[in-house]
Parts: C-alpha cells; sequence; structure tokens
C-alpha cells in the first residue's frame, strides 16, 4: 500500500482489460487492489494472439478499430520489453486470392509483396507464395509474458494483489470499483454475450518466423504467431457461443490446415498446448465503457483485448481524474 | 409466394452468418426487408456447461429481429448429423421449418444429393417442413418432392463463390418442369444483378448471405438485394421480351422514304 493520498480503486479481473487500466490508473497516482481469480485459464486474454494489429483488424472489423487501435504498438512498447515491432504479413492460399483482393481494398497501412519480397522478410516462407499485404507499424507481444509482466510492475509499485472472490471485498472501502471480469460480468451487463475462441500451440523448431502470419481464409481469419523459440500460437476461431468446452476435431483440423498450408514442416510440430476460452462482446463487437453507481465496467473486447485496452483504459482514468469532460457515453 | 401454407411477401432470404457484428447484421435484415432469416446450428453452439443453451444469446439476438428463424444444418456431411441437427434447431427456434444442407464435398460445398433425398426423407415423415438446398438436377428434384418437400432450393452455384447463376439453362429446365413448386435461389448470388436474373428466369425467391455479409456496407448491399430482387419479379410477372438477333426498329417505317 502506497501512502500517497490518491483515491483508492478497486481492479476487479486481471485479463488484460484489468492490468492495462490499472497501469494507467496507478500511473496517476491512484492506490489499487488487483483483484483477481487464481486460475489464469479463466482469462480470455491467456488464449489471445497478442498481435497488435490495427490495420489489419479494421479490413475485417469496423473501420472505427483503425483509428482506436492505432496508438497501441507504442503504448506495449513502452509497457512491457518483449513488445516486437515487426510488422505483420497477410496470405492468402492460391485459390483464395479474391479474399487478398478484398482485404487490401479495405486496409491501409501496408504495402504489397511479391514473392521476392516475401523471401526477404520471412525466408522460410520463400517461394509458397506469390502476392502478400505487410503491415509495417503492426507489433505483437507473448499475451502471458505481458500479462504477467503488468502484474509485476503494479505490485512493484504498491498495488495491493487479492487472489479470490471480489464480492468478499467490502466496496465501501474504495473510491471507485472498475470492473473488468469480461464474460464473468455477464449478469450486470445483459447485452454481452460470449464469443467462442479456439487455439493451438505448437512446437516447430524447423520453421523461423519473425512476425504474424495471417491467413486469409473465406470464413475464418487464421493466425500464426510466433512466441520465440520455435512455439507458435495458431487461432483462432469464431463461435456464437458461450461453450468453454474443449476445442472440438473440426476446429482443430481447421488450425493445421492453415498451418500446413503456410508451410508443410508444421505437419512435423508437437502439438504444446489446445485451448478454448469465451470472448466478451456486445452487438456491435465494440468496447464499451459504462458507470454504474461506483462501479465503472469495462467490456466488451471481443478480439480486441490487447489492441483497444490501452484506449480505454486512458478513458477510464480520464473519468476518474476528471481530466475531460463528456467521457461518461457508454460507447467509445 | 406461399410456402408450406406461409404466406411471404417479399422474395429474398437472408443469412445470419458472417457479418462483421450482429449489430451489422441486424441493420441488413431490416434494410432488406426479408421476412425470413436463416440461422446455422452447431452441437458446440447448442450446449454449454449446466446443459444451457450455449448460443443462446446470438440466436436471441435473431429472434428479436421479429422475422421469421429457418434454421439450417449447414456443415453437416451426413445424414445423420443433418438429422440431429434438425432435431436440435427444432427444440432451440420452435419451428418445424428446417433448411436441409448435407454437404458431398468439401471444396465446392455441393450437395450430396442422395444423402439429402434420405434426410429429406426422414424429417418430412418425422413432421419437419423441409426446404432442401439441392442442385439443378431435374431426377433429385422430382425425388425430395416424393419425399415430401413442399419447395426447392437449387443453388446458383457454390456457396460463398458469389458467381451468380451458372447454368441458367439447367435452372430454366428446373422452372419449366415444377412450375407449381415454389423454387428458391440458394447459394451463388455475388451481386443484384446476380438475383434479378434469377427472378427474371420466374424464380420465386432468392436466398443469400455472402454477398451481403461480406460487402463492406451489408445494409447497403441489402437494399440493393431487395430492390433488384423485387424488379426481377416485376419483370417476369410483366412478361419480358424475348431476345432476337437482329435490330428491330421501335418506330415504324412504314411510310419512311426510302434513301437505298
Amino acid at each position: 500500500m502506497t501512502t500517497s493520498a490518491g483515491p483508492r480503486i478497486l481492479v476487479i479481473g486481471a485479463g488484460v482489460s484489468g492490468l492495462v487500466t490499472a497501469t494507467a490508473l496507478a500511473a496517476r497516482g491512484a492506490r489499487i487492489v488487483l483483484a483477481e481469480r487464481p486460475e489464469a485459464s479463466t482469462r480470455a486474454s491467456h488464449f489471445a494472439g497478442g498481435m497488435l494489429a490495427p490495420w489489419c483488424e479494421a479490413a475485417t472489423a469496423s473501420p472505427d478499430i483503425a483509428t482506436m487501435g492505432a496508438a497501441a504498438p507504442s503504448w506495449w512498447l513502452q509497457h512491457f520489453k518483449g513488445t516486437r515491432q515487426a510488422g505483420s504479413l497477410v496470405l492468402a492460399p492460391r485459390r483464395d486470392s479474391a479474399e487478398l483482393q478484398t482485404f487490401a481494398r479495405r486496409a491501409s497501412h501496408f504495402r504489397t509483396l511479391d514473392a521476392e519480397g516475401i523471401a526477404a522478410l520471412e525466408k522460410d516462407l520463400a517461394g509458397r507464395f506469390s502476392r502478400a499485404l505487410f503491415f509495417p507499424d503492426e507489433a505483437h507481444l507473448d499475451p502471458r509474458a505481458a500479462l504477467a509482466s503488468l502484474t509485476a510492475g503494479l505490485v512493484a509499485g504498491g498495488a495491493d494483489h487479492y487472489r479470490g472472490n471480489a464480492e468478499e471485498l467490502d466496496r465501501q472501502d474504495f473510491d471507485h470499483v472498475v470492473d473488468c471480469r469480461g464474460f464473468g460480468a455477464a449478469a450486470a451487463l445483459p447485452e454481452l454475450r460470449g464469443v467462442r475462441g479456439e487455439m493451438l500451440v505448437l512446437r516447430c523448431p524447423d520453421i523461423a518466423l519473425s512476425r504474424p502470419v495471417r491467413l486469409l481464409h473465406p470464413r475464418i481469419p487464421l493466425y500464426i504467431v510466433p512466441r520465440g523459440d520455435g512455439v507458435f500460437m495458431i487461432g483462432a476461431t469464431m463461435i456464437e457461443s458461450a461453450n468453454r468446452g474443449a476445442i472440438t476435431a473440426r476446429s482443430t483440423m481447421e488450425l493445421l490446415n492453415a498451418a500446413y498450408t503456410l508451410h508443410p514442416a508444421f505437419g512435423e510440430a508437437e502439438i504444446l498446448e489446445t485451448g478454448a476460452n469465451i470472448r466478451p462482446a456486445f452487438p456491435d463487437n465494440m468496447p464499451r465503457i459504462s458507470w454504474e453507481g461506483r462501479t465503472i465496467h469495462v467490456n466488451g473486447m471481443h478480439r480486441h483485448g490487447f489492441l483497444l485496452s490501452p484506449l480505454l483504459a486512458e478513458r477510464v482514468a480520464g473519468m476518474i481524474f476528471g481530466e475531460k469532460d463528456n467521457l461518461l457515453e457508454s460507447q467509445p | 409466394m406461399q410456402v408450406y401454407g406461409t404466406e411471404l411477401a417479399s422474395r429474398l432470404l437472408l443469412g445470419t452468418a458472417l457479418y462483421p457484428s450482429p449489430t451489422d447484421m441486424a441493420e441488413a435484415v431490416r434494410a432488406s426487408g426479408t421476412e425470413v432469416v436463416t440461422v446455422s446450428l452447431r452441437r458446440e453452439t447448442a450446449h454449454g456447461e449446466d446443459g444451457i443453451q450455449a448460443g443462446q444469446q446470438f440466436w436471441g439476438l435473431v429472434q428479436s429481429l421479429g422475422v421469421r428463424v429457418l434454421p439450417n444444418t449447414a456443415g453437416c456431411h451426413s445424414v445423420k448429423e443433418a438429422v440431429t441437427t434438425a432435431q436440435m434447431a427444432r427444440e432451440v427456434f420452435d419451428t418445424p421449418w428446417i433448411k436441409l444442407e448435407v454437404i458431398g464435398d468439401s471444396d465446392t460445398l455441393q450437395p450430396d444429393v442422395f444423402g439429402l433425398v434420405e434426410a429429406a426423407r426422414i424429417l418430412a415423415a418425422d413432421g419437419f417442413q423441409v426446404f432442401p438446398y439441392t442442385t439443378e438436377d431435374l431426377v433429385v428434384a422430382g425425388k425430395l418432392l416424393d419425399a415430401g418437400c413442399e419447395v426447392l432450393m437449387p443453388w446458383g452455384a457454390p456457396i460463398g463463390s458469389g458467381r451468380g447463376l451458372n447454368n441458367p439453362y439447367g435452372l430454366r429446365s428446373l422452372r419449366a418442369h415444377f412450375p407449381n413448386v415454389p423454387l428458391v435461389i440458394d447459394a451463388g448470388i455475388g451481386l443484384p444483378s446476380h438475383a434479378a436474373a434469377a427472378m427474371e428466369l420466374g424464380y420465386d425467391a432468392v436466398l443469400l448471405n455472402t454477398a451481403v455479409a461480406k460487402a463492406a456496407r451489408p445494409a447497403a448491399m441489402a437494399a440493393a438485394m431487395a430492390r433488384a430482387v423485387e424488379a426481377g419479379r416485376l419483370a417476369f410477372e410483366a412478361g419480358p421480351m424475348e431476345a432476337r438477333d437482329m435490330a428491330s426498329p421501335s418506330t415504324p417505317l412504314l411510310g419512311m422514304a426510302a434513301f437505298s
């Protein structure tokens, strides 16, 4: 506990939304109590891809994502030293080349590469694709390492770390409560729904990639994110369901197909982990900040927790510290 | 048009998948003026922890649109899978309607017509009102009607391909063979002109999804499709002229001076 006289704020939820919000509030002198459930695997962020890709995401989601997420790479570069700004690459199998055209028409901040350009960036992909889109300003990180680093930073800065049920804490002890529980807050946010996502972690030392690669596909946007040391995360399905059950055979097949299409050497990979969890989403798939008594809800991050949390955290801090007027809107 | 005793004023049926968000989907449905939307069911979306229906929030959004729901068996590759999915759909949406898809090839997603006829027979006998996704094959169409289907939904082109009507001759011939059966073009429509072309052939309705959902502005494309369907239907009812090889002047030549 710090001795400063800043407001005492309870942040519930230690996924990316809770941790980034707590970090922004602590930076302004708030005394933070961070309440989290002990099991990391309950958090949607634990299964995230960790891509900071505002311009790619805007091609398939709302165009607002590009504006809202543009500052995310620099926020993460400042707050987590494992952040890599090496851009991202978008490819399509020959049969889906129409998808690449559509993607290019709706995206921005990229340049088109030919086979040589692809080989120059990722030598293991040489000769495999004839055209790609390269987004040089995008970045990526390992979500689990990033979350651990933010938690450690908060604790080092004097935040209290409470592992258990936040219901047991008396809210009267706090000036503000920020609820960042994701789908766990569904009962308090009737419009919130769950969108199931499934992922795989593979080890494939035969392949080296320096940046996330997206493989366009008519049904699901699939991506492969290098985690270093020959480890890759492959994600992610999007299914309108709040089922947290184990990954299905069909999804495993689709994800592995994507990896195999990118490079047949993935056929030899070890499957280190399979994961499934629920993204919290509002009907427009955009995040919302809403105020209920002394509780501020930050929720509905959908696919964009790492990308949009820095912006939402700044907004929450602005509301609590009265830095800006008219921030009580529920829409971002 | 009438299907299974239900009168529908709009001849455009819309799918609910692949939109950027449920909000975009809802806006497209409203802009299209459709009275029927299709919704797909997968087993993993149907069941969640504690036996609750894990997909119910999305289905609730669809049901709140105030239009009829035509559940489908998208992605089913076998008779058994399709029948089980249909039974689940009847429970979830409380409707005897089912759009029956039994996929036979994973690249073209074309129907397995043998499995389709078998599944249609099982479901019709079980009280379902089956909307089969089929090809333009006349013999298969006849067997689907024998199985108890009262509507047929031949493809225009493979699902999601946006290629329009691949076989206008086959579709025209199907229309001519079954003049009194409601026929709906399902799949392959990419542009409003494709939808209008289907309606000009005398098809009763058009069912589409990707062309609207994957447009940069889904609601605008939905409105365009609605107008195309209406234009095509009006044209069909108006009795279009036949194309001819040579020019035919629209002003009378009789009485004009001959210069050559």
